[in-house]
């Protein structure tokens, strides 16, 4: 019975490993699928409801409508997976359009201030990461804070003012597509980037940290992961990120307001929860944030076809959010009512301390 | 409101309840039996025709590895599962528990390892809640409350402030309370689950002496503990399960450990401390001077490759602080730690890991373990950089190294992609290992590696250690269980109150000198 250390034998115990792999992948699947489903449900109801729907310019339209909050889902998907959130994104994508307004009417080049701006949303979530790293303030509250002060920074730096008549070569860029396809530019850019997330976070040593960080921060710090170097970054990526999608919706809409994108992070959080990514952090994947995002955009696009007010697609918005947190809650709760007398056999040991 | 009135203490002369009765008086059927009880949940059994007897006034064991049924049988006592087959006998009468709240009736309390107390509440309070005897108007009638606690604690031996709030009580307070609540709704059998395992050497003496207490009042007590020692020392007889029957019962007097261990575990074992004999090599940790704040002052000691060194000490010696701190979870105010002869940064693992050193922490459920993640997940954990291919993560890198050192371990499981929280105690603690050995350490710190695991996956864990340390590894070995400290280590450094109180080698190591040090009675026995 003794741990044979000295062999290097690998055989292992490990009869039916495949199915393993499945059925875990399966817990978390399921409701990729689920959100999957539904959005094919609604692509074929717009169909059907609606005749301008589904034709190439109305999802064209409808994609690159969804830019901003697809680029910056993905950073927040990185930042929930690690039980960290940042509500301030929609604040810094205000601030961002703001000073990109201020700096061009100012009559700085386009290709200075873009760097610059990106520059100063990594520097708004750089405050955000220390404030919750170095003095460990709950990062819920915090980005509350900032929300209101990145907003209204972006009131000092262009007042109520609008700035319009950007470069026609880069409004282009923001609403054009990619020569000889359907795709806008920032759509064929989330793609790239995309990729770039789902990698790091399924693939790489970086990802592995961050759903251990989310859900059991103390192990994962017993374990040599960095967590707050590793959170300061998500926070430094986060800002970025909202930032540079405070470029592209300025010039997609030509247009340097600071009141852009009020009210997006709602939409960006309601996209990576719809998509499974569990609000406790340690659970969720790429993919299903993605399909999330789509949803959000087509049933927006939906709305707005049909003339439905704004109003109502808060509504929506926020019904979203709220059955996506509370389903796979319930979910949990009959898995486990069914599992009940199941799960207190032999494994149940004395020496179990929660009880 | 009668149902307050019923709840009221009725308090018993302790001479009233008689003399204890042990089996052999053979006159009144025992207080609560199992007769035959078979308990299955699915394809599972849990329970097979098991019986048990409990006798007024007797302590008695409930022994058995993991996974052999104790708990099962616990929740079969208080009411939590209904038997499959066979029957309760209550006073000799067969009866049916609805649910814990009829066994609680029938007089059947159980006491946990961590009781859960309402922290804002009174410890009087925690101890009547539901239950509070009530002066006219059906208000509250405080003053008989406090009085009653206090002769409740005057039954038990025990000086416990019935006024104040229950937060901040030790754990060992706290059990206190839930026993004294068990008694005021007059059990007569208290099953204790493991109630030892997180306490002190002094608490676990008084605990004792409250058991004794409580036999002379009449109650039967159902002792379930992984210590041996503690069986013997407490309980006038034992009951044995192994995977889910009844293996015996039987008086203790005519058992030694290792009979006992042999009805636990189905078979001789050869060693609990297969300690092998190794000629230390060069120093590989160097602690000087290490000193935190009101935590712990100028810790100094050495390990040797091929050492195993015990660090002993009652429970807030601050012996989990000096290995936090040497392993960079927590900071340190002066001193210094060398790996190797190489000194680490204060407050960084990741630099304690590349530098060679591990820590299997004393709470494999926070700090050992992400409880939500795969078996290969957890062991994965420690070596991100290794198993990677570019920036990429090798998939099949990461699944064999985990695969091997489960095998290497003999972990027990389904699938590696498993969630760890479906194992056993015992094989958490594996994968914890697992999780360490897989980085190769020069320096593996333990912090209680056998803690509340089962006596055959202890002896495996000791015969890694020695392994480990056969193979040139330097160990350093945190435990509160003295008969491993001096069955394992070849050094043991003593701590109290946060300073380093002695040094003995192993051939002078004894349960006397290791305790005299750690209560601080013995200064001079510093090297």
């Amino acid at each position: 019975m003794a741990p044979d250390l000295m062999t290097t034998a690998g055989t292992g115990n490990a009869p039916g490993e495949a199915p393993a792999r499945r059925s875990t992948m399966g817990r978390f699947a399921r409701w990729d699928v689920l959100v999957t489903a539904l959005l094919i449900v609604v692509f074929l109801a717009g169909a059907v409801g609606s005749p301008d729907f589904a034709n190439a310019g109305n999802l064209s339209f409808a994609l690159g409508d969804l830019g901003e909050i697809a680029l910056i889902a993905l950073a927040m998907t990185l930042l929930v997976v690690a039980a960290e959130v940042d509500l301030s994104v929609a604040s810094v994508l205000g601030l961002s359009s703001a000073l990109l307004g201020a700096l061009w009417d100012a009559g700085w080049a386009i290709e200075t201030i873009i760097p610059v701006v990106v520059l100063i949303g990594a520097v708004c979530g750089l405050v955000n990461g220390l404030l919750v790293t170095r003095l460990g303030l709950p990062s819920l509250a915090v980005t509350i804070g900032t929300l209101a002060l990145y907003r209204g920074l972006a009131y000092v730096v262009l007042g109520d003012r609008a700035v319009a008549e950007f470069p026609q070569r880069y409004t282009d860029l923001a609403t054009g597509d990619v020569p000889g396809t359907p795709i806008p530019y920032p759509v064929a850019l989330f793609v790239l980037l995309a990729i770039v997330t789902g990698v790091v976070l399924h693939a790489t040593g970086v990802g592995r940290s961050l759903f251990a960080i989310g859900a059991q921060e103390e192990a994962a710090f017993f374990a040599g992961i960095r967590v707050k170097r590793v959170k300061l970054a998500l926070f430094v990526v986060s800002g970025t990120m909202a930032a540079f999608a405070g470029v592209v919706y300025t010039l997609r809409y030509g247009s340097a307001r600071a009141d852009n994108g009020f009210g997006v992070e709602l939409a960006v959080i309601a996209a990576v929860l719809l998509g499974g990514v569990d609000f406790d952090g340690g659970k969720g994947t790429l993919g299903g944030v993605i399909a999330g995002v789509l949803l959000i955009g087509l049933l927006r696009n939906l709305l707005m076809l049909n003339d439905v007010a704004t109003e109502i697609q808060s509504i929506v918005t926020g019904l979203l959010l709220i059955v996506s947190v509370l389903t796979p809650r319930l979910a949990a709760v009959l898995r486990q009512r069914r599992r009940a007398p199941v799960s207190h056999t032999p494994r149940s040991s004395t020496e179990e301390r929660s009880r | 409101m009668p149902s307050a009135r019923k709840g009221r203490v009725k308090v018993k002369d302790p001479g009233e309840a008689g003399a204890p009765q042990g089996p052999a008086s053979g006159a009144a059927p025992p207080v609560l039996a199992l007769r035959r009880v078979s308990k299955s949940f699915g394809a599972v059994r849990a329970l097979r025709e098991v019986s048990l007897e409990l006798f007024a006034g007797e302590a008695h064991a409930l022994a058995g590895e993991n996974g052999a049924g104790k708990s099962t049988l616990v929740k079969t006592l208080s009411g939590v599962h209904r038997p499959d087959e066979g029957e309760i006998l209550l006073d000799g009468a067969p009866v049916e528990f609805g649910g814990p709240a009829a066994a609680q009736d029938a007089g059947v309390a159980v006491i946990y390892q961590e009781p859960t107390l309402f922290p804002d509440l009174s410890v009087a309070e925690n101890i009547f809640m539901g239950r509070q005897p009530r002066a006219r108007f059906g208000r509250i009638d405080r003053r008989a409350m406090r009085s009653e606690a206090v002769e409740l604690f005057r039954r038990l031996g025990v000086a416990l402030d019935p006024g104040r709030p229950a937060r901040g009580l030790s754990i060992a307070d706290q059990q206190l309370v839930e026993i004294a609540k068990a008694l005021s709704r007059e059990a007569r059998v208290l099953v204790m689950d493991e109630p030892t395992a997180a306490l002190s050497g002094n608490e676990v003496a008084r605990l004792f002496n409250v058991v004794k207490a409580l036999r002379r009042q009449g109650c039967a007590v159902l002792f379930i503990s992984h210590r041996l020692d503690e069986i013997f020392e407490l309980c006038q007889r034992v009951t044995t399960l192994r995977d889910g029957s009844w293996v015996a019962s039987e008086p203790i007097s005519g058992l030694t450990p290792g009979d006992l261990v042999r009805r636990m575990v189905g078979r001789d074992l050869d060693t609990l401390y297969p300690k092998q004999e190794t000629v230390p090599g060069e120093v590989a940790l160097t602690v000087s001077r290490l000193t935190r704040e009101g935590v712990f002052t100028d810790v100094s000691f050495e390990v040797r490759k091929g050492e195993i060194v015990a660090l002993a000490g009652l429970v807030g010696a601050g012996r989990s602080e000096v290995a936090r701190a040497i392993f960079g979870i927590d900071r340190w105010d002066a001193g210094s730690v060398e790996v190797g002869g190489r000194r680490l940064p204060a407050g960084s693992p990741a630099a304690a890991m590349a530098s060679g050193l591990a820590l299997v922490p004393e709470d494999r459920r926070q700090q050992g373990l992400v409880m939500d993640l795969s078996i290969e997940r957890n062991i994965g954990l420690t070596g991100l950089r290794s198993v990677r291919r570019g920036p990429v993560i090798s998939r099949a890198a990461e699944r064999d190294r985990a695969r091997d050192w489960a095998a290497r371990l003999q972990l027990k499981f389904t699938r590696l992609g498993d969630a760890v929280n479906v194992l056993s105690g015992g094989n958490q603690q594996k994968v914890v290992l697992a999780k360490w050995l897989a980085t190769d350490p020069a320096v593996l710190i333990v912090d209680e590696p056998t803690r509340g695991i089962d006596i055959g996956t202890k002896a495996e864990v000791h015969r890694l250690l020695s392994e480990l340390a056969g193979r040139g590894i330097a160990v350093l070995m945190i435990s509160s269980d003295l008969p491993e400290v001096l069955g394992m280590a070849d050094r043991v450094l003593v701590m109290h109150e946060g300073r380093l109180t002695a040094e003995i080698p192993r051939e002078r190591a004894t349960e006397e000198s290791v305790m005299s040090a750690a209560t601080g009675r013995d200064p001079g026995a510093a090297a």
